[in-house]
Parts: structure tokens; C-alpha cells; sequence
């Protein structure tokens, strides 16, 4: 889905939490979304998942997305419930759920346990589980739903290096085959260099720029952003490295 | 190996089964401990008698009398009213995303006793025999209970601490205004008023009975079309919104269809206390909280614990019966603490 937002503004009372924001976004293509704590970033993702009241327009391919066409994942992954994994991932499957389970709901929810590689984690409880572990149960419920259109809030906060890496490349091989939409707020700028085809960056509601992590992760744009002094340099593969230097108010 | 080692799909069945199992043990328990609850009364009967009788092959018009009349009415009861109580807590707990929550939480109970408390001190102008017009009036003052909490989830978005904080001031004002009826009252209203408080299932009659089964067979079934998403609930809020669930209209929803079981079922029985509240907590032990299971598993458990209780309250002191709203309490209480304390290992 083609996902277009305009004047996109966010208001919480009289705090301005995002404002006048435009931005694209193309099927196939993983968007980075990036700011400082507090940028407005999970503001506008539930706009453009349409759980947040505000101003502007959001159209995906040019209308309003047809339910279940966007697998939203919010920040919290504190679920406490008596539920198994497994039913978390079928969960995902929400809209054709019946009281009985239809075998379709139960193959979706299966293979999408296999594919994040949480299928022997399916029979526990998930208040058992590990952060990283419920995280990535909670990536498998999204994918189970076949969105058209993938919102990630901080999919990877709670995962070791390997994971972080396993998942990431999941989630844009997945993009890419499938012709997903997917934005994912991401804290590892260097993480978001390789994963991501473009990054936009955020300030106090703001977009402070949007192109290619090789044009947007600079000096100039990430030390006014994040109040840090940066060394950026190229890595091997071609992506930018990010190196904090030391926080510039300190 | 794992259960998982055969697959998710074919280890959450083998779940299901065992879950399924589980309820229809408690449903066996059940149905030992209602067959108890008939055959015990404070007439002493023998239990070859009784079981003539049920069969409609007694001889003696006084023990069919008792039986048919007084046995069958109250154990049938607590079967039932056990069954609302159990399905209420367990929505109640999952809307409000608080394992403490019973219809005490949001004052329905409050609002059903002053209902029952206006209905015994005006009983002689109400155009009905008291007989219903304490029920009618507990009905109805639940209901306000409910309105009053509902209308402010409604104008301030229903989420679990606002319900919560409506449902507590709603429980303080009932309280408050219970006090002021008890201080007006003369000694022997203020007796009976006491007394409805207890909680007592000697009010019991088939058509009673036949009602709150009624209201149970209605929500149940509605409860159940909204299993999956009221399970989503328990993700919280954003997670089930993400998933596509109209939260607030889901939460007032099930408040609504939750207010007329506990309406229905403390207004003729007055206030029953714990059952509310633990047979969630078995039912959510025993089989999760896929609603799908764990609603029929609070209505079966939730109708053990009452039977159990409505046995207890005879033996207890042969030749009484004791208002069971004192006998859940007193057996709740450490019943609920050993729960708490033994809930890793029952997991």
C-alpha cells in the first residue's frame, strides 16, 4: 500500500506532539523511523494507524486502509495474560477468529511462529517468557495477520545482537517479498542503516529530514536531533556507521 | 520433549483437551455436590427417600413437599446463582484487567442491597408482594449502579481505572445511603434488612431459579460471541485496539450484559461474596484465559464453590442453615489465600 500523509499534526490538550508532518512511504520499502525520546514518533504511527485522533490527511492508496491491512505493533510487549504463545500469535488472526477455529487461522498463526522462529516457545505461557522472547511472539501475532502494511513501534528494543539481526532481516526480506509497507521506529541507528532503504528523522514533533541513511545519518543532522556529538563513517558494506562520541550538553 | 515437539497446532489441541477435561471434572464434582446438597437438609431425611421422591415415586406428601419445594429449589439455585457469579467475575476481571475486580468493585452489589434495603422499609406501599418487590427493587438498583458507572465510562472513555473509580465512589455512595436506610429503620426491618445482606439461598423457588437461569442463558451465549476479543483484552488496550477491537464499546458492552447477571443473581439471593471473585481465579488457573474455555469453566466452578458452600451451610450445624453468604466468606477467605500461595505450583 502506498501510504501518503499530509499536514499530518498530533495534539495531546495543548501540547503539540506532532507537527505539519508529510511523508511517503512505498510498497516493498522499509521506512526508519528515528528521533530523540519524546520526537513524536509513536504519535505519528498510531496516526497513521489510525488509533490517534489528528488533523491532515493519511491516505493508504489513497483511501482509508481496509481493516486488517495494517499489522500495528505497539511499544508495550508487557502482556501478562494466561495465554500461550501460541494463542498470542492467533490473536493476529482476529477478524475470521470464530468460536471454532477455522484450519486457515491455525496454518497462518503456525507458519508465522516458523518463520520468526518462536515455534517451540508456542505452548508457554507468555507471562513466562523472556522480553526478547514475548517481543518476537508479538512480531509473529503482526505477521500472522497478512498485513498489507507493517507499523513496528521499537520491534527489536528488547532483543540481543543475534535476534536484533535475525529479525530485522526477516522483517525486510518479508517486506520485500511480500510488497509490504513497513515503518518501524528503531532506537540502533546503525541497525536502521542497514535494515532500512530510508530513514526519517524526527524533532519535537517535527521531521527533520527523509532520504537515505547514507544522506540523513550525518553529523550535521544527528547531533542537533539526538544532542550528541557523532562520528559517522562508512562501514564495509557500503552502510553508514554511527560512533556517539559524548553528549553535547554535558 | 516438548509439547511443541509435534507442532504448535497439534500441542495447543492436545491444550484444549485437557482444558475441555478439566471442566467436565468440575462439572462431575458438580453434579456429586448438588446431589449432596439435596439429600442434606435439617428433616434429617434418608437418602433413599429423597432419591424416591426426586423420582417421583414418593409416598409421603411432606417429604415431596420438602424436597420438591425446598431441597430442589435452593440446591438448584446455587448451582445457578454459582454459575452467574463465576461468568460475571471472570468478565468483570478481564474488562477491567483486574484480578480483584467482583461486582463489589463497581458497587452493584452495594446498589442491589440498598434496592433490597428501600424495598424492605416501604414493602407495605409497593403495589407487590415483598416477596418480589425486594428482588425487582435489588434488580433495579443494580442496574442504577451499573448506569451510573457505564454513563461515566461513556462521557469519559471507559477505561479499566475510571470504571474502577466510578465503580468504588458508586459503592461508596449505596453504602452510605444502605447506612442511612439501616439508621431509619425500625429494629425488625433493620433485622430483615440485615438478614437479606447476609446472603441466603431459603428465598430459593423454582420460578426464582428459572429466571436467573434465564438471564444466564441469554448472556452467555453473547458473551461468548465476543470470546476472542475479550481475550484480546488481556494484551492490553493498544495491543487490542491494534488487533481491530472497539475497545470501549467491547468493555461497556460485556459491563452491560455483566450487570444484568449480577443484578439478576443478588437479587434473590441478597449478597453473596468470593464466589465472584475466586471461581475466576480456579477457572483461569485450571485453563487460561482463552474466554472461550475459561467462561464455561468460571460458570462450572463458580457453581461447585456455591453447591459446596450451600452443602457446608447445613452441616456445619445439623438441624440449621446458615445464611451462605457468611459460609463463602468464611470459607473464601482462606480458600483464596491458599490459592494465592500455591499458584506456581498449581501452573
Amino acid at each position: 500500500m502506498i501510504l501518503q500523509a499530509r499536514n499530518v499534526t498530533v495534539r495531546y490538550g495543548s501540547r503539540i506532539a506532532v507537527s505539519d508532518v508529510n511523508l511517503e512511504a512505498r510498497p516493498g520499502e522499509v521506512l526508519a523511523l528515528l528521533g530523540a525520546n519524546g520526537s513524536g514518533k509513536s504519535s505519528l504511527m498510531r496516526a497513521l494507524a489510525a488509533l490517534q485522533a489528528h488533523s491532515g490527511t493519511i491516505a493508504w492508496d489513497s483511501g482509508r486502509a481496509s481493516p486488517g491491512s495494517i499489522g500495528y505493533m505497539p511499544q508495550d510487549n508487557g502482556a501478562r495474560a494466561a495465554l500461550t504463545a501460541f494463542e498470542v500469535v492467533l490473536l493476529g488472526r482476529m477478524r475470521t477468529l470464530g468460536l471454532r477455529v477455522g484450519a486457515a487461522d491455525l496454518a497462518a498463526a503456525e507458519a508465522a511462529m516458523e518463520e520468526i522462529g518462536v515455534s517451540d516457545l508456542a505452548a508457554r505461557r507468555i507471562g513466562e517468557l523472556s522480553g526478547g522472547q514475548r517481543q518476537m511472539v508479538l512480531i509473529a501475532q503482526v505477521l500472522a495477520g497478512n498485513p498489507r502494511a507493517l507499523l513496528l513501534d521499537e520491534p527489536t528494543s528488547a532483543l540481543d545482537i543475534a535476534h536484533q539481526l535475525h529479525v530485522l532481516d526477516l522483517l525486510r526480506t518479508a517486506t520485500r517479498q511480500r510488497g509490504l509497507t513497513t515503518i518501524a521506529i528503531l532506537h540502533d541507528l546503525n541497525a536502521a542503516a542497514r535494515f532500512a532503504d530510508r530513514v526519517a528523522l524526527m524533532t519535537t514533533g517535527r521531521l527533520a529530514g527523509v532520504g537515505a541513511p547514507a544522506d540523513i545519518l550525518q553529523p550535521m543532522t544527528l547531533e542537533p536531533t539526538f544532542d550528541v556529538h557523532v562520528a559517522v563513517d562508512l562501514g564495509s558494506d557500503g552502510h553508514p556507521v554511527v560512533l556517539p562520541l559524548r553528549a553535547r550538553s554535558l | 520433549m516438548s509439547d511443541t515437539a509435534a507442532g504448535p497446532v497439534a500441542a495447543w489441541r492436545a491444550a484444549n483437551l485437557r482444558r475441555a477435561t478439566l471442566s467436565l471434572i468440575g462439572g462431575a464434582l458438580l453434579l456429586v455436590s448438588f446431589s449432596a446438597d439435596v439429600a442434606t437438609g435439617p428433616a434429617m431425611l434418608p437418602i433413599s427417600a429423597v432419591v424416591r421422591s426426586l423420582a417421583g415415586l414418593g409416598a409421603d406428601p411432606m417429604l415431596d413437599a420438602i424436597v420438591h419445594n425446598l431441597r430442589l429449589p435452593i440446591a438448584l439455585m446455587a448451582v445457578v446463582v454459582g454459575a452467574t457469579l463465576g461468568v460475571s467475575g471472570a468478565i468483570m476481571q478481564t474488562v477491567l484487567n483486574n484480578p480483584l475486580a467482583s461486582s463489589y468493585t463497581l458497587g452493584i452489589s452495594a446498589g442491589a442491597g440498598f434496592g433490597a434495603a428501600l424495598a424492605i422499609l416501604v414493602g407495605g406501599e409497593l403495589p407487590l408482594p415483598e416477596n418480589w418487590a425486594i428482588p425487582l427493587a435489588a434488580f433495579v438498583f443494580a442496574g442504577v449502579a451499573c448506569a451510573i458507572v457505564g454513563s461515566v465510562g461513556r462521557m469519559r472513555g471507559a477505561t479499566p481505572e475510571l470504571l474502577i473509580l466510578a465503580g468504588i465512589a458508586c459503592l461508596f455512595l449505596f453504602q452510605a445511603l444502605l447506612s442511612l436506610l439501616q439508621f431509619l429503620a425500625s429494629p425488625e426491618a433493620l433485622q430483615q434488612i440485615v438478614f437479606w445482606l447476609f446472603g441466603s439461598l431459603l428465598r430459593a423457588s423454582m420460578g426464582k431459579t428459572t429466571i436467573v437461569a434465564g438471564v444466564l442463558a441469554v448472556a452467555l451465549p453473547l458473551l461468548l460471541k465476543d470470546a476472542w476479543r475479550l481475550t484480546a483484552l488481556k494484551l492490553g488496550d493498544e495491543r487490542a485496539r491494534a488487533l481491530g477491537v472497539h475497545v470501549n464499546g467491547l468493555r461497556l458492552r460485556a459491563f452491560v450484559v455483566v450487570s444484568l447477571l449480577t443484578g439478576a443473581a443478588v437479587a434473590f439471593v441478597g449478597t453473596i461474596g468470593f464466589i465472584g471473585l475466586v471461581a475466576p481465579h480456579i477457572a483461569r488457573m485450571m485453563v487460561g484465559e482463552d474466554q472461550r474455555h475459561m467462561l464455561p469453566a468460571s460458570a462450572v466452578f463458580g457453581a461447585l464453590l456455591l453447591s459446596l458452600a450451600s452443602l457446608a451451610s447445613k452441616l456445619i450445624m445439623p438441624g440449621t442453615v446458615f445464611p451462605i453468604g457468611i459460609i463463602t466468606a468464611l470459607i473464601g477467605v482462606p480458600f483464596f489465600g491458599w490459592l494465592v500461595l500455591t499458584t506456581g505450583r498449581v501452573q
